[in-house]
């Protein structure tokens, strides 16, 4: 009792109050779905009757979905053209970038911009502009040149690189600065020493820059990947998963078990594996550039 | 920070590289200036042209004339006023709560520092492990029924602001700001017979205004752009922000009406962008930094 009191008096209660949103916040809203998503993935749970144990059964109905491997197909293929795409272009932009001596606020403010506009909106407006028609707005444009018409999210074997186009175009900015952030911290005096060595501008680059940036080049890679296996709003909004479901994601198979169909024991299968399939990803990355990421 | 970046005084002296240079940023502000302005002038060019000019001659200047209505009508006849005011209402609420949960918790666990602080700290960090998707399900059915109090948040604005609080990356962000704080400050305020709350209110979050701008603009701004997660928790149409009625209407409306609501969807985001540049463009590097 008496220690209860000397708490109480020397600000624990108080202390333990201003912590209590943040408690009841991870609480109900992260700590205990995570906890509950490893449990559901086990159960039948259909909101009217009590969850019932069902062993492997959720696992089993979503490994046999016809579906499946083609949204695994999908969504790697979708990180692969995302990875081409989107990690060299913010690095030549960042380097280039990094050798301005005014007008650095402009080009950020550029590149930055498409990452303001949200995504719902980005991806109704490129949707419009992949019209396959004649007067589509990019067939027109390739058209001056002679190009096209191409028929982009219309056909099967275009309508994933499409995708990619606008995620890249809606993403790129974000990267740009965190390279530009780490481009200008690289220390000075080590071009210096490479110049006394007769370094010429791509020795500089490929001894010196690039190294300087290899810690946060790998952490980019890794969080690029992490992200885009959960590519959602670009399938759901632009192609719905067609055509012939070549752009079905994992993520998609996800929402429609649960909000489609009412699957949220398949749907939490699907989940833990997608999130277990990520963590033995980022540790065998994390392993395997522990050695080449400490020099 | 460096004077100098990877060309040196002496290779920007040189009539040959000068030139180059020039020539590179020239053409990356060509770029840029196309691809990033591009989409977002042609929409702002379309919303005011007739949807004949649209389909017809997607790149021509309104052929036949410009069309202010669309924008009037968008914003009365297809409701998008309506849906504004719901996003703003959504955007404000997680703005809060993302900064009562930050600021309480980054307090707690940085400065006051109780016994079981660093557990804490370690179970919020564990969830910036989990992907976002794997609790989808799961914390739809704990929003359908909440355990102990048992109440539904569906169709309220509950079920998006709370679990926005959720943030474990902005609670880290604000309890790093604050460890860099200097703490003889708070034994300084604590020896003037300052309590907890009041030493938060002022001393710690006056100090921390930098650190809170960055929180700010970014919850807002997420809140804005969010889209899976308040379509699966707002059923009902008269609560819907954008992003969730947007898909919706491009059937019922003309397309020229449609242009014009996707502009105005995406016009307070831009100039909230074009407002705190400063802000975003420090935030974005570190973002990385603290990923890194």
């Amino acid at each position: 009792m008496n220690a209860t009191l000397r708490w109480v008096r020397g600000g624990g209660l108080s202390t333990l109050l201003l912590l209590l949103p943040l408690l009841l916040v991870f609480g109900y809203f992260a700590w205990f779905p995570i906890g509950r998503a490893v449990v559901m993935s086990f159960q039948e749970t259909n909101l009217v009757t009590d969850p019932a144990w069902v062993g492997l059964d959720n696992f089993r109905r979503v490994l046999e979905d016809p579906l499946f491997w083609t949204s695994v197909r999908n969504t790697f293929y979708f990180t692969g053209l995302a990875l081409l795409f989107g990690y060299p272009v913010p690095l030549v932009l960042a380097v280039v970038m990094s050798e301005l001596r005014r007008g650095r606020g402009l080009y950020s403010a550029l590149a930055y911009l498409p990452v303001v506009v949200p995504p719902v909106v980005a991806v109704l407006l490129w949707r419009f502009f992949y019209d396959a028609s004649q007067t589509g707005v990019f067939n027109t444009i390739l058209g001056w040149a002679g190009l096209g018409p191409f028929s982009w999210i219309q056909d099967a074997s275009s309508a994933m690189p499409s995708l990619v186009l606008q995620a890249t175009w809606a993403n790129a900015g974000a990267t740009v600065l965190i390279y530009l952030a780490a481009l200008t911290a690289v220390r000075g005096d080590l071009y210096d020493a490479a110049e006394v060595d007769g370094a010429g501008l791509w020795r500089k680059i490929w001894h010196v820059t690039l190294p300087q940036l290899r810690a946060i080049l790998l952490i980019t890679l890794i969080l690029q990947v992490i992200a885009t296996f959960q590519v959602f709003t670009e399938p759901y909004l632009m192609t719905n998963g067609g055509p012939q479901n070549a752009t079905v994601t994992v993520l998609l198979q996800i929402y429609n078990y649960a909000f489609r169909f009412g699957d949220y024991g398949a749907a939490t299968a699907l989940s833990v594996l997608l999130a277990l399939f990520l963590a033995v990803l980022s540790a065998v990355y994390f392993r395997l550039t522990r050695s080449w990421s400490t020099t | 920070m460096s004077e100098r970046s990877i060309l040196s005084g002496f290779d920007r002296a040189r009539t040959g590289t000068r030139w180059s240079l020039r020539a590179a940023q020239g053409l990356v502000l060509v770029a840029l200036a196309v691809a990033s302005l591009g989409p977002i002038l042609w929409l702002a060019r379309a919303s005011i042209s007739t949807t004949q000019d649209t389909l017809r001659t997607p790149m021509a200047f309104w052929p036949s004339g410009v069309d202010w209505a669309n924008l009037s009508t968008a914003w009365n006849q297809a409701q998008i006023s309506h849906y504004f005011a719901n996003t703003v209402w959504v955007a404000l609420g997680s703005w809060f709560v993302q900064l009562l949960i930050a600021t309480t918790g980054g307090y707690v666990l940085s400065v006051l520092r109780p016994r079981y602080a660093p557990a804490v700290t370690a179970a919020v960090l564990a969830t910036l492990f989990i992907p976002g998707v794997v609790v989808l399900v799961p914390l739809f059915l704990t929003v359908l029924d909440l355990p102990v109090v048992s109440a539904s948040l569906l169709n309220t604005y509950w079920a998006v602001w709370l679990p926005a609080g959720a943030n474990a990356f902005n609670v880290l962000l604000v309890k790093r700001f604050m460890d860099g704080l200097p703490r003889d400050v708070y034994e300084a305020a604590r020896m003037d017979g300052a309590g907890p709350l009041r030493m938060l209110w002022s001393v710690v979050l006056p100090m921390s205004k930098p650190i809170l701008g960055v929180v700010s603009i970014f919850a807002f701004l997420n809140a804005w752009k969010d889209f899976l997660w308040p379509q699966i928790v707002l059923p009902e149409p008269t609560l819907q922000p954008l992003s969730v009625r947007l898909p919706l209407i491009r059937d019922t409306v003309e397309l020229d009406v449609f242009l014009a609501a996707l502009l105005i969807s995406m016009a307070l985001p831009i100039v909230i962008f074009l407002v705190f540049q400063r802000l975003f463009l420090r935030g974005a590097g570190l973002g990385g930094a603290v990923k890194g």
